[in-house]
């Protein structure tokens, strides 16, 4: 029997990425990195059932395998020529991580410092300004810290609300910057000019916690004791997740238990 | 023909497209021969992985068009992220990934670019400000349309790899993904194909559905049978990726001079018999 006591950090953020995808409806869940990935796994298995998954290479998946398990069973097939397709199509859901994000919600993977030579390049923009125009896009960041939530990103790769506005009707109309999920709190970007907004801290977490991780402001609805908390994962999600999607605990190498939990 | 025909067929200065996607299916027997080439002042279009590495490490690339540069198990390619770093390539044009594909796809139907949403709002229209917009002539409720003009991604010449070939250019992927190496084809004036193994042409469709018949003999200039001519990326089914002998590139292209001066002198610098027969060594040694 598992006890409710010894849920962790990553089973929360888990949880707070499935609620991410719930209302998707029959669409693309493409998830960027672990926690995403057993998140939307966990989404399609509880409360989204018509997410549509991929092996993230060139298969749509009809069963639901644990984290990096090869399918057994496939419905279709998505090479990446096809996924620009779906891209365009618009019926996707792209979560992916996020070396910088900004209070309006822009997102940089392509490199720190000065285009022209930057201080440490990184992977480039990748689809993140196709995405952001196109899709439904959230973030995830598994180490929240001043470093990643910055005032403003060295580089924009991908593109929230505002500046989206500013490009025009053409780049604007199917923005849709959903979530921000950390390991520390989930945010939208329905602030004021299209800023961040806390809409949870995960348990135990502190807004002034959040605060004093963030190297950027966010908006908070009233005042801090009003930001709700992040709800815990039920016990037929904690079994799916334990039992069924990650048995080997990969997830706690992307948000580790805390220090009691391991003793 | 052979590798050294195809690259004494090149010339300084040439824009040259390279298939398969970053870590996926590289033609890197060509890859390495240019590598170890006279030629220079390149212009490299790329779904990046260590063919981006290997040509700017050898201090070969003039201009880089990519859209990402990835090793996928290595999340971040060293040699590329040192030339960016000491600022060695002299011009780079970073695109989103559907935009390097429209810039293919303008190129290979002879158009001058393309229009998609792509890159609007993004930095990427910043940092290439030669890239255009274009408005649209229709109004459908929203305006006429401010759009990206994907300029055509023009190539002198496509390498691509793929599992099998006739000797007339007729070829098949047998993996999962065809990646985009028809395009690359479609966009040059010259496709050089290399392949694990050149067969007769009715035993490219033995056993295998003809849909996978991806390029054509009037896409291809020359083909070269170049059998482990991906590794040390995938060529799913004949082979996976090799992780450790990535992981020893990783390891070198990150460390000091002196150890990419190693990695270089034991698998580099003799022709591609010699790269083989120096992979088998190290594989034999890392059994053991």
């Amino acid at each position: 029997m598992t006890e409710p006591s010894t849920i962790t950090r990553a089973d929360v953020c888990a949880a707070a990425i499935a609620d991410a995808f719930a209302d998707d409806g029959e669409i693309f869940a493409s998830p960027m990195g672990l926690l995403p990935m057993l998140g939307v796994r966990l989404a399609r298995l509880t409360s989204n059932p018509d997410l549509v998954l991929s092996d993230g290479e060139a298969l749509f998946l009809a069963g639901v395998p644990p984290l990096f398990a090869k399918a057994d069973k496939v419905e279709g097939w998505i090479p990446f020529r096809k996924v620009f397709d779906v891209v365009a199509y618009g019926k996707r859901h792209v979560m992916m991580g996020a070396t910088q994000i900004d209070a309006h919600g822009n997102q940089n993977i392509s490199a720190i410092g000065d285009f022209s030579q930057p201080t440490r390049q990184l992977l480039g923009s990748r689809g993140a300004p196709g995405n952001t125009v196109n899709n439904r896009t959230s973030y995830w960041v598994p180490r929240h810290s001043p470093r990643v939530f910055v005032e403003a990103v060295d580089i924009v790769s991908g593109v929230g609300p505002q500046r989206a506005e500013q490009a025009g009707p053409a780049a604007s109309r199917f923005n849709d910057i959903h979530r921000v999920v950390s390991n520390l709190a989930v945010f939208d970007v329905t602030g004021p000019d299209h800023t961040l907004r806390l809409l949870s801290v995960h348990p135990g977490v502190t807004v002034p916690e959040v605060r004093e991780a963030s190297g950027c402001g966010f908006h908070v609805e009233g005042s801090d004791a009003d930001v709700p908390t992040t709800r815990e994962p039920s016990m037929e999600e904690l079994v799916i997740i334990r039992e069924v999607l990650d048995p080997q605990g990969l997830r706690f190498k992307e948000v580790p238990r805390p220090e009691k939990e391991q003793q | 023909m052979s590798i050294e025909a195809v690259i004494d067929s090149l010339e300084d200065g040439m824009t040259i497209g390279i298939g398969g996607w970053g870590p996926r299916r590289k033609p890197m027997a060509l890859v390495r021969a240019l590598y170890r080439s006279d030629l220079e002042d390149l212009t490299l279009v790329s779904w990046g992985g260590a063919d981006v590495g290997l040509l700017s490490r050898a201090g070969k690339v003039r201009k880089l068009v990519y859209a990402f540069v990835s090793l996928d198990s290595v999340p971040l390619e060293p040699n590329f992220q040192r030339a960016r770093q000491t600022g060695s390539i002299p011009e780079v044009v970073e695109l989103d990934e559907g935009m390097f594909n429209a810039g293919l796809q303008a190129a290979a139907q002879r158009l001058p670019f393309l229009p998609m949403r792509a890159g609007l709002g993004s930095d990427v229209l910043v940092n290439n400000p030669s890239i255009q917009t274009v408005t649209s002539p229709y109004d459908e409720g929203f305006g006429h349309e401010e759009l990206v003009a994907v300029p055509a991604l023009k190539l002198d010449v496509a390498l691509v790899h793929l599992n099998r070939a006739d000797a007339h250019g007729n070829a098949t992927y047998l993996g999962p993904d065809p990646y985009f190496d028809d395009l690359f084809c479609m966009a040059a004036d010259r496709a050089y194909l290399s392949c694990e193994q050149v067969v007769d042409t009715a035993g490219l469709t033995y056993e295998t559905p003809v849909q996978r018949l991806l390029l054509n003999r009037m896409m291809v200039t020359g083909v070269v049978e170049t059998p482990h001519g991906a590794h040390f990326t995938t060529c799913t089914p004949d082979y996976e990726r090799d992780e450790p002998f990535q992981r020893a590139y990783a390891k070198a292209a990150s460390g000091t001079d002196e150890d990419w001066q190693a990695f270089h002198d034991r698998f580099l610098a003799g022709d591609e018999a010699s790269y083989q027969a120096a992979v088998q060594a190290f594989a034999e040694e890392n059994q053991r």
